[in-house]
């Protein structure tokens, strides 16, 4: 009997189509918006124009009077049912609507529910609000002035703005590396405030059941267990009466981790009209409200030897969190994991200091495709060490080279206590060198410039951590960071597989099937994957920060091999031989010496509800909890090469090479299309997005013609390529990957950039590279610091 | 994204739809392809009683050159449909223009007198116009009357059409010997509006220019007309130095304001290099054709 072709059943390593695709490309995908409910209300909400004020009075009575408006909700309302304010999940309290003060521009003020939302949205603008004016702080640095107005007037003790003093490393040690230093390299720099955008923005529809006293929500949440359990804690609920459902999710990237007023208020409005309260925002609200990304000031110094090694490295961040420190982090870590800084490279010695200020921002620093602060931490590495290369007047690949951690050094301690497992750091370099044509680059360059035009080269490399937990050192608000399969065999071989994962665009249900195709030679055909609803899936932490491959991807693997270790039982009992004379191959059980001998799993499926051994359990179901020992550790090294039009500042991209080393691949073309996504994004932030404020707080950024995002028109083509390095600890050898791209990503484009127009004398010119700012460094020789401003003259 | 309540109407013929506007006292505003009317009716930019929706009067979706050379543009010519146009051999500088407006999308349904009688100061189209020397045919309930391009847009978002009156069509000229032009746009990504923009567009007689137009968008509180200003080339021919001395002259006519996009002094840059790279574009594909 030929055993079977693990491709042709679309297990691990097929190139299987995305089996979420067919309805989503036909029209057929349900989101939030697409559910009706039958007598369903729909609530518009009321945002503050200005950044921060006294709320002195709101009259609501002329929105009572339109027809069809069912309730008018202001703070006081919320208030009765305490439920003025929210916890967010960084310890700290949000307002659900204003009670006292708005704080940022778009803050939520007051709802209106009514039978359509063209009704609400007419009545919201009924509603007078009465306005005190306060000085309006917009970055962290005004924040932490002496005379600057307190945001958080509502805390007891909160004194100032700030919210965190943080560090970590061994400071000692990294000064007396800077004082063996033969160089000290200095970069200073801006990581703008971006926002995830997802395609579709935040909702929730809130059926609150009197009579059953159940709540069902459907919700754009990547997280909705974490939901479930905010919500019980929250609106004071019994969890065993709470369903969350997050249907399918038209994009996160990290956007809907959090958990916005706009839920709290559906819900409320639910309970208090006894009807289905549906609320959807709009693309404005979405961006000048929900979690934002980056918006941090990085700086720091490296301490070199003449030779090129890194001996020690100082890094400083002030971080803009907004009016409430609503970042989605594990507990621990105050600025994320902004400490995997240099995990890449070998270096003694390392120390950070974190500061956080509150601002008349909005709040919620998500981890916009990335890992808690990863992207700000590779942003800086890669600056710093293109900046350190350039002042030791050495070459960036070889600069890299000399100090990436060798394949022989692993399992390695980082100078901050990560513990990188695996990888193959040189090879990436020099597949990617050979690729973008590194070693006549510099001939090329000098003669284009004889013809008057700028090329520069670009590289970036960087490990990331991804996949928290392990739950001993990560939690979100408590909840231990582990995460959850559940697999149910039915009688014909087909299963059902369920996650406390949520796909929002990952392709869970495609890849989720392969690993079980992978473990039981079940055909990925014939498995459905589930997820989101909090009354069928398992608990599990959600999808964000590449953790679902590295944890729910692991739990699968796991609850798969249970299956097949009970199926080995069922097998031995049809084939009447002891368990221990079974053999395994991919699909199948036979008898140890006589291969012919045998019976497939689904022979065995049959089995589990027709004929059972005796002293075994029917059925062939499994449910999995996984703990990962580690993170995940994959591997990126980006190279870009621009041409720079010195007369306008604009470059264009000639040709980008990524390599990635994500270990074992569980389906290449999903993989791939996760790259190009993130390199996409990557580019979008390098090139174009920011969202900035005036003086006033007013949001620069707050529509699509202000926050650019790209389109295939001016997005670059990438040239891919692999490495593999299985991951030593996960079951099927895979690390995340999903976010590789957006983290890496920025400093290739930038480095390349700078790599054209240094040769003026500029160090560096903050993102976005606008061809303005490209232009004016270019003519100036001058760096380019901080955000675009907003001027007017 | 919910606009205010209002009515709507969708006449089937221009006289209709002009006694609707004259009805309606200002109340009333036309929708043809929609892609900036819809956007400020959601946003509540613009909350008008009626609108008025001409997509189905038959008849006006031509673009068509008359035996003198006039090139007539219908009123719900779509931007694609010049775009991918057969016949605009003689109009470089709007066949340049057509591939730039906005993004694909948006035009397979807006068209190009529904974008000039939007006037936004960072259009495409109206820039074109004013340096090709073009009109828009208004009609009223008076009947049908010419207003030159240059004379069309007042300022920003505001033009010079009467309240019950439709544009029902733009004309632009032939050229008197051979026509040139060009068009050049930075945009920070496609379907941005124009940082600064420039048309240009020349009437040669051998080597000789003989008229010249150009327009600027995106450097100004309305479309600036840079006609007077390129007209230093007029007599001349297209050499390094008549083309330095028209770039800085229109350079000089633009009015630029910093903003987001850059500042005041980089977008006057932007033109003059534009109006540079257009001209000696143009001198350089003269000298291989002849």
């Amino acid at each position: 009997m030929a055993p079977l072709d693990e491709l042709k059943i679309g297990g691990m390593g097929a190139s299987r189509r995305r089996v979420e695709d067919n309805r989503f490309i036909r029209g057929k995908g349900r989101y939030v918006d697409d559910i009706v409910l039958p007598g369903m209300l729909h609530v518009e909400i009321l945002r503050s124009p200005v950044a921060h004020a006294r709320i002195k009075s709101i009259d609501t009575s002329a929105a009572w009077e339109v027809p069809g408006v069912r309730l008018v909700m202001t703070g006081e309302t919320m208030a009765a049912r305490n439920l003025a304010w929210m916890p967010t999940l960084s310890y700290d309290t949000q307002a659900v609507l204003a009670t006292d003060k708005v704080r940022f521009q778009g803050q939520e003020v007051a709802a209106v529910v009514a039978d359509n939302p063209y009704i609400a949205r007419d009545a919201l603008d009924k509603i007078v609000v009465e306005y005190e004016q306060l000085p309006v702080i917009v970055n962290p640095i005004q924040a932490q002035s002496p005379d600057a107005p307190l945001i958080r007037d509502d805390k007891e003790n909160q004194t100032s703005n700030k919210i965190f003093d943080w560090e970590i490393g061994d400071k000692e040690a990294t000064d007396r590396a800077f004082a063996q230093a033969d160089v000290v390299s200095k970069i200073d720099l801006h990581y703008p405030r971006s926002h995830p955008s997802p395609l579709e923005t935040c909702g929730s529809i809130a059926d609150y059941d009197r009579s059953s006293g159940k709540l069902t929500v459907y919700m754009t949440s990547q997280a909705p267990h974490i939901v479930r359990a905010a919500v019980a804690m929250v609106a004071e609920l019994p969890e065993h009466m709470i369903r969350i459902i997050s249907p399918d999710l038209g994009g996160g990237f990290g956007n809907k981790v959090p958990i916005y007023p706009g839920y709290v208020i559906s819900i409320l409005a639910s309970i208090l009209t006894e009807r289905p309260v549906k609320w959807v925002e709009d693309k404005s609200s979405n961006l000048i409200s929900t979690g934002f990304g980056r918006d941090v000031y990085l700086e720091g110094e490296l301490a070199l030897r003449k030779d090129g090694k890194i001996l020690g490295m100082r890094m400083h961040t002030i971080s803009d969190h907004g009016a409430f420190f609503a970042d989605a982090q594990p507990t621990k870590f105050k600025i994320g994991l902004m400490h995997s800084a240099f995990a890449c490279y070998d270096i003694p010695a390392a120390h950070l200091v974190s500061e956080g200020y509150y601002t008349n921002k909005a709040p919620g620093g998500v981890a916009y495709r990335c890992s808690f602060r990863v992207t700000e931490a590779m942003f800086f590495q890669e600056r710093m060490v293109h900046a350190a290369a350039n002042d030791l007047g050495m070459d960036q690949a070889e600069f890299r080279r000399v100090n990436l951690v060798g394949d022989d050094m692993f399992p390695y301690r980082t100078a901050f206590g990560f513990l990188t497992d695996s990888g193959q750091y040189g090879k990436c370099l020099d597949v990617g060198l050979e690729a973008i044509g590194y070693s006549t680059f510099k001939q090329e360059q000098e003669e284009a410039r004889k013809r008057g035009k700028l090329l520069g080269i670009g590289i970036s490399t960087m490990t990331e951590p991804l996949g928290a937990g392990n739950s001993r050192e990560y939690d979100i608000i408590g909840i231990k960071m582990f995460d959850s399969a559940e697999l149910r065999v039915h009688m014909t071989g087909k299963a059902i597989l369920r996650t406390g994962a949520k796909t929002q665009g990952q392709g869970h249900e495609t890849t989720w099937a392969q690993i079980v195709a992978h473990e039981l030679g079940i055909p990925a055909d014939d498995i459905v994957v589930e997820e989101g609803d909090t009354d069928t899936a398992p608990f599990g932490m959600g999808t964000y920060a590449s953790r679902s491959t590295p944890v729910a991807g692991a739990a699968v693997a796991m609850a798969s091999r249970k299956i097949r270790a009970k199926a080995r039982k069922i097998a031995a009992h049809l084939l009447e031989v002891s368990e221990e004379d079974i053999e395994w191959e991919l699909g199948r059980f036979y008898v140890r010496g006589n291969q012919e001998r045998g019976v497939t799993i689904q022979d065995c499926a049959l089995a589990a509800y027709s004929n059972v051994p005796d002293g075994l359990e029917p059925g062939l179901e499994n449910t999995s909890y996984y703990d990962p020992p580690n993170l995940t550790w994959p591997f990126a090294a980006y190279f870009c090469k621009v041409e720079v039009d010195a007369q306008t500042g604009v470059w264009d991209v000639l040709n980008f090479v990524a390599v990635d080393d994500c270990g074992v691949r569980i389906n290449p073309m999903i993989v791939e299309g996760q790259v190009m996504g993130g390199l996409t994004e990557a580019y979008a932030m390098a090139n174009m997005q920011y969202i900035t404020f005036d003086e006033e707080g007013n949001c620069i950024g707050a529509n699509y013609m202000d926050y650019l995002i790209p389109t295939s028109w001016e997005t670059p083509g990438f040239e891919l390529h692999e490495v593999v390095t299985p991951c030593p600890h996960h079951p099927i050898g895979a690390k995340g990957v999903g976010e590789c791209a957006t983290v890496a990503g920025p400093a290739a484009f930038v480095n390349a950039v700078m790599n054209a127009i240094e040769h003026t004398g500029v160090r560096n010119v903050d993102m976005p590279l606008m061809p303005n700012r490209v232009y004016e460094a270019l003519q100036t020789g001058k760096n380019i610091s901080g955000m675009p401003p907003v001027l007017s003259d | 994204m919910y606009p205010s309540r209002f009515s709507y109407d969708a006449p089937t013929s221009v006289e209709e739809a002009v006694a609707i506007l004259d009805q309606n006292g200002g109340e009333a505003k036309v929708l043809a392809g929609g892609q900036s009317l819809i956007p400020m009716l959601k946003l509540r930019f613009a909350s008008p009683a009626r609108v008025v929706d001409i997509n189905g009067i038959p008849g006006l979706e031509y673009h068509s050159i008359d035996a003198d050379g006039t090139l007539r543009i219908g009123a719900l010519c779509r931007h694609e449909d010049l775009e991918f146009s057969t016949i605009l051999g003689n109009f470089p500088t709007l066949a340049q223009a057509a591939s730039l407006v906005a993004d694909p999308i948006v035009r397979t349904r807006g068209t190009f007198v529904g974008s000039l009688c939007h006037a936004d100061p960072q259009g495409d189209w109206s820039a074109t116009m004013i340096a090709l020397g073009g009109k828009i045919i208004a009609q009223g309930p008076n009947g049908r009357r010419e207003i030159a391009a240059s004379d069309f847009v007042l300022g920003p978002f505001v033009n010079a059409l009467a309240f019950n009156e439709i544009a029902v069509e733009a004309t632009v000229p032939p050229a008197k010997g051979k026509a040139l032009g060009g068009y050049l746009k930075l945009e920070r990504r496609v379907g941005d509006f124009a940082t600064a923009s420039v048309a240009v567009a020349l009437d040669v007689d051998g080597d000789v220019v003989t008229r010249a137009g150009c327009a600027l968008a995106g450097v100004g509180g309305r479309t600036i007309d840079a006609n007077d200003a390129i007209s230093v080339l007029v007599g001349k021919t297209l050499n390094e130095e008549s083309i330095k001395e028209a770039a800085e002259a229109v350079a000089a006519a633009a009015e630029p304001r910093t903003d987001h996009r850059g500042s005041s002094s980089y977008k006057r840059h932007i033109v003059e290099t534009f109006v540079t790279r257009i001209l000696s574009n143009i001198a350089n594909s003269e000298q291989k054709a002849a």
